[in-house]
C-alpha cells in the first residue's frame, strides 16, 4: 500500500515538474547569454572576471539576459556546460583555452546550440561554434615600445611562462616594438617553464636586473608575482600583462599589455543579437577591435609624449600600415 | 663570474626558505610516527594567513606567527584524525591537501570582496631584510645575502632548533621513541598521545611558517597558485634528508641550488630547451638520492596509528 503511494506521488510530481519546465523555458523570449569560467573563478581579477564584466556590460546596454558556472576543476567543464544547456541559453561561452576540447566535443553532440570561447582555436569548427583569439602581439608591440623608449640601460627583458606559440605572440610582438623604438637597445629573454612558480620568476628578474636590465616584461601569470616583486625590491621597472597590474607594485609597474576579454565578449553578444553570429569561425581580435590595448593607469609613469607616440604607432597598427610579428621567423622577417 | 656565483647562492637562500620550514614541520611529525602528507595544505593555509594579516595589520611578525597559528590548526585536525581516532595517516593527509586550498580561496573571497588574490602588501610591510643597504651594490655579499628576507635566518635556527631539541634534549629522546616504538615508550611512562600531539600541531606551525615565507618574502600577496607543489617538494626533501633535521636542510638547499643553476643557465641561449634545463633540480635529486644518500630508512612506527589496548 505504502509503495504503491510512493509510486503515485513521484509520478505526479515528476509530471508536474516537467509541465512547469515546459512552461517556462517557451515563456522566455529574452536572449540568453552564459558562461562557465576554468578553474580562476569570477573573481581572479583576470579574464574569467573581465569575461564576466563583458557580459554585464550587455546586459546593461543589450538588454539580454545573463549568467554563469564556476568550475572549481577541470572535470567541471562538462558538467557545467551542460547545465546551462539544459537551461536553455542561446549562447554559452567557455572561457579559458582549457576549454577548447569541450567545447569542440558538446558543440557537436548539441549542433543546435550556439557555443563561443575565448582563447580557443577549432581546427574545423562546426557552424554552431566560434573560436575567439587576440593577437596579444600588438598590446606587446606597444607596451614593448614603451620600454624601449624609457629604458635608459638601453637593456630590457622578457620573462615568458612556458615556450609555445601563445607566449611567443607576447615574445615577439615586445621585442619588435622595442627594436622599433630604439634599435640599439639589447633584449635579455628567459623562460620559467611554470605558470605558478613565483621564486623562480623572481630569481629570473634578479638577474636580469643584475644584467643590466632595467625594464622587465613578464607574460607567466603567478611567475610574473615574482618577477613584479623582484622589481619592488630593487626599484626597477615591470611591466604587466593580461590586465592593468599597476596596483602590484604602484610604483615600478608602468604599463601592462591589456587583454580585454570584456570588449571581445561584448562584441560577440552584440552580433548575436544583430543576428550576424559568426559560427563555424575563428575570430581574432586586436587593437582595431578595442580587445587589447595598454593600462589605463600607463600616464602615472610613461611621459605624455611618449604615450602621444604610442597612439601614433596604435593608429599604423589600425590602419595595417604596421603589422607585428608574432612568431620568430616573423620577427626574423620584420627585422630585415 | 664571481657576481654569478653570488647570485646562484643567492638564489639558492631564497628558494629553498620555504621548503625548509616545511620539511622540519615533516621531520617533527614523522619522528613521532605520525606521516604528514598534508604539508602542502598547512602551507596554503598558512601562506593565505600570513598575507592576509600582514595586509590588514601592516605587521609582518603578527602575520608570521598568525601564519604559524593557522598551521597549528591544520595540524590539530590532522592530530585528531591520526592520533585519537587512528585513522590512515594518508588519507587524513590527503583530506587536509584538499582542505587547505579550499579554506583559503573560500576565506579569500571573505576578506578581498569576493577576489581569489589577496591585495599585495607594502615592501615596508614585509618580513625585514636585515642585511638590506650593509654591502655596496654589486658586490659579492649583496647578490648573496644584501637581498634576502628575515626568514631565510630564523629557517636556518630553526634547524638547529630542532636538531638540537631532537637529539640533545629529553623531549626530544621521547619523541623519537614514540616514532620507533611507542608501545616500549608507553610501558616507561611516557604519554605517546601526548607527544604525538605536540608533534604533529608544531609540524603545522612548521609548515605555516613555510607557507608565508613565500608569501610576505618572496613574493607580497597571496594568489591559490602560489604553492603549487612546494610542501611536496618538501616531504621529498625529509625522505631524501633520512628524516633528519640537518639532512633536510642538505636536501633543500641542494633542491634550491639546482634552480639556482637552472636560472643561470636558462639566460645563454644553448641548444638545449629550456624544459630540459628545468629538470635539472628532479634529475639531480633523483642522481644523487640513488647514487649516494643509500638506503633511507623511517622511524620504525612512522604511519602506524597508536591503540593503547591493542594486544601485541
Amino acid at each position: 500500500m505504502l509503495r504503491k503511494r510512493t509510486i503515485l506521488f513521484i509520478s505526479v510530481l515528476v509530471i508536474v515538474l516537467v509541465i512547469a519546465g515546459c512552461g517556462q523555458a517557451k515563456k522566455e523570449t529574452k536572449i540568453k547569454v552564459a558562461m562557465v569560467t576554468d578553474v580562476g573563478g569570477v573573481n581572479d581579477q583576470s579574464f574569467n572576471q573581465s569575461a564576466w564584466e563583458g557580459l554585464q556590460r550587455a546586459e546593461k546596454e543589450l538588454g539580454v539576459k545573463i549568467s554563469y558556472v564556476e568550475s572549481n576543476q577541470d572535470a567541471d567543464y562538462k558538467p557545467n556546460m551542460e547545465t546551462l544547456f539544459d537551461a536553455g541559453n542561446d549562447l554559452i561561452w567557455g572561457i579559458g583555452f582549457k576549454m577548447a576540447e569541450t567545447l569542440g566535443e558538446v558543440a557537436k553532440l548539441n549542433p543546435e546550440q550556439k557555443y563561443a570561447g575565448i582563447d580557443c582555436f577549432f581546427e574545423n569548427p562546426t557552424p554552431n561554434l566560434v573560436g575567439i583569439l587576440f593577437k596579444e602581439q600588438e598590446p606587446s608591440f606597444l607596451v614593448g615600445y614603451i620600454a624601449g623608449k624609457m629604458t635608459k640601460a638601453k637593456k630590457v627583458g622578457f620573462v615568458g611562462g612556458m615556450d609555445f606559440f601563445v607566449i611567443h605572440k607576447f615574445h615577439y610582438g615586445f621585442m619588435a616594438g622595442v627594436k622599433y623604438a630604439n634599435p640599439e637597445c639589447k633584449i635579455l629573454a628567459q623562460y620559467a617553464d611554470s605558470f605558478t612558480d613565483a621564486a623562480k620568476g623572481k630569481a629570473i628578474a634578479n638577474q636580469m636586473y643584475k644584467n643590466g636590465a632595467d625594464i622587465v616584461f613578464h607574460a607567466a601569470g603567478g611567475v610574473g608575482d615574482g618577477v613584479i616583486e623582484a622589481a619592488k625590491e630593487q626599484n626597477k621597472f615591470a611591466i604587466g600583462v593580461d590586465r592593468d597590474q599597476n596596483d602590484l607594485a604602484p610604483a615600478n609597474v608602468i604599463t601592462s599589455a591589456m587583454k580585454r576579454v570584456d570588449n571581445a565578449m561584448f562584441n560577440l553578444t552584440e552580433d548575436l543579437v544583430k543576428g550576424e553570429y559568426p559560427g563555424g569561425t575563428n575570430v581574432v581580435y586586436g587593437l582595431k577591435e578595442g580587445a587589447v590595448g595598454i593600462a589605463p593607469t600607463s600616464d602615472k609613469h610613461v611621459p605624455q609624449d611618449i604615450l602621444d607616440e604610442v597612439d601614433k604607432v596604435k593608429e599604423m597598427i589600425i590602419s595595417g600600415e604596421l603589422v607585428v610579428p608574432s612568431s620568430l621567423e616573423d620577427y626574423k622577417k620584420w627585422m630585415k | 663570474m664571481i657576481d654569478n656565483v653570488a647570485l646562484i647562492l643567492g638564489t639558492t637562500l631564497m628558494y629553498s626558505t620555504p621548503l625548509i620550514f616545511t620539511a622540519m614541520g615533516g621531520v617533527i611529525s614523522e619522528n613521532s610516527g605520525v606521516i604528514n602528507i598534508g604539508l602542502e595544505g598547512m602551507m596554503v593555509i598558512g601562506a593565505f594567513t600570513g598575507a592576509t594579516i600582514g595586509y590588514f595589520t601592516g605587521n609582518p611578525w603578527i602575520a608570521f606567527i598568525g601564519a604559524g597559528f593557522a598551521g597549528a590548526i591544520f595540524g590539530l585536525l590532522h592530530a585528531i584524525a591520526c592520533v585519537s581516532f587512528g585513522a590512515n595517516q594518508v588519507v587524513s593527509g590527503i583530506a587536509i591537501n584538499f582542505l587547505g586550498p579550499g579554506l583559503a580561496l573560500f576565506l579569500s573571497r571573505i576578506f578581498f570582496d569576493g577576489a581569489t588574490m589577496t591585495l599585495s602588501i607594502n615592501l615596508d610591510n614585509k618580513m625585514p631584510r636585515p642585511l638590506s643597504g650593509v654591502f655596496s651594490q654589486d658586490s659579492f655579499m649583496y647578490y648573496f645575502l644584501g637581498n634576502r628576507y628575515a626568514t631565510v635566518y630564523i629557517a636556518l635556527i630553526l634547524v638547529f632548533l630542532l636538531w638540537y631539541v631532537l637529539y640533545k634534549t629529553k623531549l626530544g629522546l621521547r619523541i623519537r621513541a614514540v616514532g620507533e616504538h611507542p608501545t616500549a615508550a608507553d610501558t616507561l611512562g611516557i604519554d605517546v598521545y601526548k607527544i604525538r600531539y605536540l608533534s604533529v600541531i608544531f609540524s603545522g606551525v612548521f609548515a605555516g611558517f613555510g607557507g608565508a615565507a613565500l608569501s610576505l618574502a618572496i613574493v607580497s600577496n597571496f594568489r591559490p597558485t602560489l604553492v603549487s607543489g612546494h610542501g611536496f617538494i618538501a616531504l621529498a626533501a625529509m625522505i631524501f634528508g633520512k628524516w633528519k633535521p640537518q639532512g633536510a636542510l642538505l636536501a633543500c638547499l641542494l633542491f634550491g641550488g639546482a634552480q639556482g643553476i637552472t636560472v643561470f643557465l636558462g639566460q645563454y641561449d644553448f641548444k638545449v630547451s629550456s624544459q630540459i634545463l628545468s629538470m635539472i633540480p628532479y634529475v639531480l635529486t633523483m642522481v644523487i638520492l640513488v647514487g649516494f644518500v643509500g638506503r633511507a630508512s623511517a622511524p620504525a612506527a612512522d604511519g602506524i596509528p597508536y591503540d593503547k589496548e591493542q594486544k601485541y
